[in-house]
């Protein structure tokens, strides 16, 4: 929060850029990366894409934490951060369960980069949304629900 | 719900003779209301809290809840308390002037021995009495918001005339809520101003504004935090510097439409709440800290669990007049948590011990306001008499007779809410009709004229407009079920704080302790027919938050019906049956 909050999002909102877009259909996944894990992010529940990003057993960590609205106020682009105290991560990914394709990004982070990725992401209803940390070659996991309703009849 | 014909007469006789022992009971009222205003000095730093009194400047009639339920660890506890089981647990006697404004009890038959409630002349009087009696410099006026809007001048001047009021009566500090219904534009220019500081530690700018913010030679505003808002004030109180944090209605985009203020988020946001109590502790040598808070009062319960640091939270947005404050521990010690009800009818007072720089000891007192027993301020009576002029013709239209006593407030359908959804459905010429959960608008009498300003102290939105649409009785369903998970979800921080969705022409069974989905059922209409989930019904409603609706606003469908009513009759009270509340003191017995 205390860096120059503006400066600092033109960096984070640049990098997830291609995630969107790619998540938009813009860009063809070979465009995107020679190794885009297509068969992941197609994948119909959250096991599956687990299986399909290589996931091995996975201990949920208060080492991972997700930043995000307890109810979101535009179920179109809900803010997402997520960050890790652990050392040495190399990717992140944030899966939304209820979404009909759960994988809406994954991170592969270059060696000594700081663990914090800010995204926003569509979600249809409520649901839990998990972030999933590899760090040193083993599989971390947070999630946080965060609800999308219909609006209105407050006050 | 519906009187007879003869209970109605008897009770216009009661009301008749009420009025016609003036002598009597005003003089037994005097004496109260003497002891009433009698706050004896304590500790050397006040702090006076006024909340959602949604644009009230004339002193009105309201209605405290009959069915205001808690559940799970809230049930049985303040703010969940109606009735004999409020005045049991507060140890406020039956039959006084404070049991009259803390409950529904008798309503209609105390409301005509006490009189109205509210009103800024007499808010003024009050104040300027305990501000004087405290000493200069010893006191500061906080508003905890919905204060600019909720009346027909409000609305038609964009809130200008509360701004004005609130200026006379001297607000030091604001936060808001409300006050973000009207446009991005017009809610700085009122903060502009605005004589006090407008604070709100938890509206920030989306990503996107922050690129290029339309407002960004706006005073509060801060580039590096990317706070729209000043996030908190300091000030200097008898000596003792005294911190104010601002917490807006975390959920105003999604309660309110965002379509007015696209560049503002929102959010309860408890882990920034931590950063700036503590960074404020740090750095600002503070002997108290406190937070005006628009979160509502659950919410504020868990906010002062989770957060610690606070000395006392002044809240709002659910109406809950709470006569003592709660304290609630934290691992920082305890935070006191207020609540200081709706329309005006209220002042909180908290009087601080602040010795050794902390809160040593306080004394609280939740005052009612009585017009009959407090002299209007003259010269706020003169700005609100000159402000209402222009539309004194508007508002004084007779549009019909109240055969029963008309409120909204409670969790469910109140009876002016059953008139508006009357209203709709004969108007719309719908099966069904849904009116929003507002706490605010006031209490018509029985046998009162319902006036146009009656109708717009229930309407008076900046998104007033109507439609009539096909939904499925499935969609109707997950429309009910989403708003009972607004006011029954067990985490707080779940709740937005308004009461159940209005519905006309529609039964159904609620079990508020269920989950999501499966609250609701046994749904009919007033034929008598099972509602269907996949047919198409004929809908009427109001306020939506999405976009603009195509028809004609509330209060000019309510404004023809009432018209050709002429004695304005409720037939049927479309309330729920509601099931697993049995002895829950939050419903009247």
């Amino acid at each position: 929060m205390n860096m120059k909050r503006r400066l600092f999002l033109k960096g984070t909102l640049a990098s997830t850029t291609i995630a969107l877009a790619a998540g938009a259909g813009l860009i063809t996944p070979q465009q995107l990366l020679a190794a885009w894990p297509e068969s992941a992010f197609g994948a119909k529940s959250v096991d599956d894409a687990y299986s399909a990003i290589g996931g091995g057993a996975r201990t949920p960590s208060d080492a991972v934490m997700i930043k995000a609205p307890q109810i979101a106020e535009n179920g179109a682009v809900v803010p997402i951060t997520v960050s890790s105290t652990l050392k040495g991560v190399t990717r992140i990914a944030i899966l939304v369960e209820k979404n009909a394709t759960p994988l809406v990004a994954l991170y592969q982070l270059p060696t000594g980069t700081h663990p914090y990725v800010s995204t926003r992401i569509k979600m249809g209803k409520t649901s839990n949304v998990i972030a999933m940390i590899e760090a040193e070659g083993a599989l971390y996991t947070a999630e946080k629900e965060v609800k999308v309703t219909i609006g209105g009849c407050g006050g | 719900m519906s009187l007879s014909r003869r209970q109605f007469i008897q009770l216009i006789s009661l009301a008749g003779a009420a009025g016609m022992l003036p002598a009597t009971a005003s003089a037994a009222s005097r004496r109260q209301g003497e002891d009433l205003y009698q706050t004896p000095g304590f500790g050397n730093v006040s702090l006076l809290h006024i909340t959602d009194t949604h644009a009230q400047l004339n002193p009105i009639y309201f209605r405290e809840p009959s069915v205001n339920l808690g559940l799970g660890r809230a049930k049985g506890k303040a703010p969940h308390l109606v009735g004999e089981a409020l005045l049991h647990h507060f140890g406020i006697a039956a039959g006084t002037p404070e049991a009259h404004a803390f409950t529904y009890l008798g309503f209609s038959e105390a409301a005509q021995q006490y009189g109205k409630v509210g009103g800024f002349a007499h808010l003024a009087t009050l104040v300027k009495q305990i501000r004087a009696e405290r000493g200069e410099g010893n006191s500061l006026l906080l508003d905890g918001g919905d204060t600019w809007q909720g009346s027909g001048t409000a609305l038609w001047t964009r809130g200008k005339d509360m701004v004005g009021a609130c200026n006379l009566l001297g607000v030091d500090v604001m936060t808001g809520h409300w006050e973000f219904t009207y446009r991005d534009s017009e809610v700085l220019q009122n903060i502009n101003d605005f004589n006090g500081d407008f604070v709100a530690n938890n509206v920030s700018l989306t990503e996107d504004a922050l690129f290029d913010y339309r407002f960004s030679d706006f005073a509060g505003y801060d580039e590096d935090s990317g706070h729209a808002f000043k996030p908190y004030t300091m000030r200097e109180v008898n000596g003792v510097r005294v911190a104010v944090i601002g917490q807006a209605f975390p959920y105003t985009p999604i309660a309110n439409p965002s379509r007015f203020i696209p560049d503002w988020t929102f959010g309860i946001r408890p882990e920034e709440m931590q950063e700036r109590v503590d960074q404020i502790r740090e750095k600002e040598n503070p002997a108290v800290v406190v937070v005006i808070s628009h979160n509502g009062m659950d919410v504020d319960l868990k906010l002062a669990e989770v957060v610690s640091g606070i000395d006392v939270i002044f809240g709002g947005h659910t109406h809950d007049g709470v006569p003592a404050p709660i304290a609630v521990s934290n691992r920082g010690g305890k935070t006191l948590v207020t609540n200081a009800g709706s329309n005006g009818k209220y002042l909180g007072v908290m009087d601080l011990d602040v010795r050794g720089g902390k809160v040593q000891d306080f004394r609280y007192r939740l005052l009612p306001i009585f017009s009959n027993l407090l002299k209007a301020d003259a010269e706020m009576q003169r700005y609100i008499d000159e402000v209402r002029r222009p539309y004194l013709g508007q508002l004084n239209e007779k549009l019909a007779l109240a055969e029963d006593l008309l409120y909204r407030r409670g969790n469910f359908n109140g009876t002016f809410d059953q008139i508006i959804c009357d209203a709709q459905r004969v108007v719309g010429d719908a099966e069904i009709a849904l009116s929003p959960g507002f706490r605010w608008g006031t209490t018509v009498l029985p046998g009162q004229a319902i006036t146009m300003e009656n109708l717009l102290d229930q309407t008076a939105t900046t998104y007033p407009e109507t439609y009539v649409r096909e939904m499925s009785g499935a969609d109707i369903k997950r429309i009910l079920e989403d708003v009972l998970d607004n006011l029954f979800n067990p985490d707080p921080f779940f709740q937005q704080g308004g009461d159940m969705v209005r519905v006309g022409g529609l039964d159904y069974v609620c079990e508020p302790g269920a989950t999501i989905g499966s609250r609701v059922s046994d749904l009919t209409l007033d034929s008598g027919k099972k509602l269907e989930a996949t047919k198409k019904y004929k809908v009427a409603g109001w306020a939506t938050v999405g976009s603009q609706a195509p028809g004609a606003p509330i209060w000019e469908v309510v404004a023809e019906y009432l018209r050709q009513q002429k004695v304005a009759k409720i037939e049927k009270m479309n309330l729920p049956k509601l099931k697993g509340v049995a002895g829950n003191p939050g419903i009247a017995a």
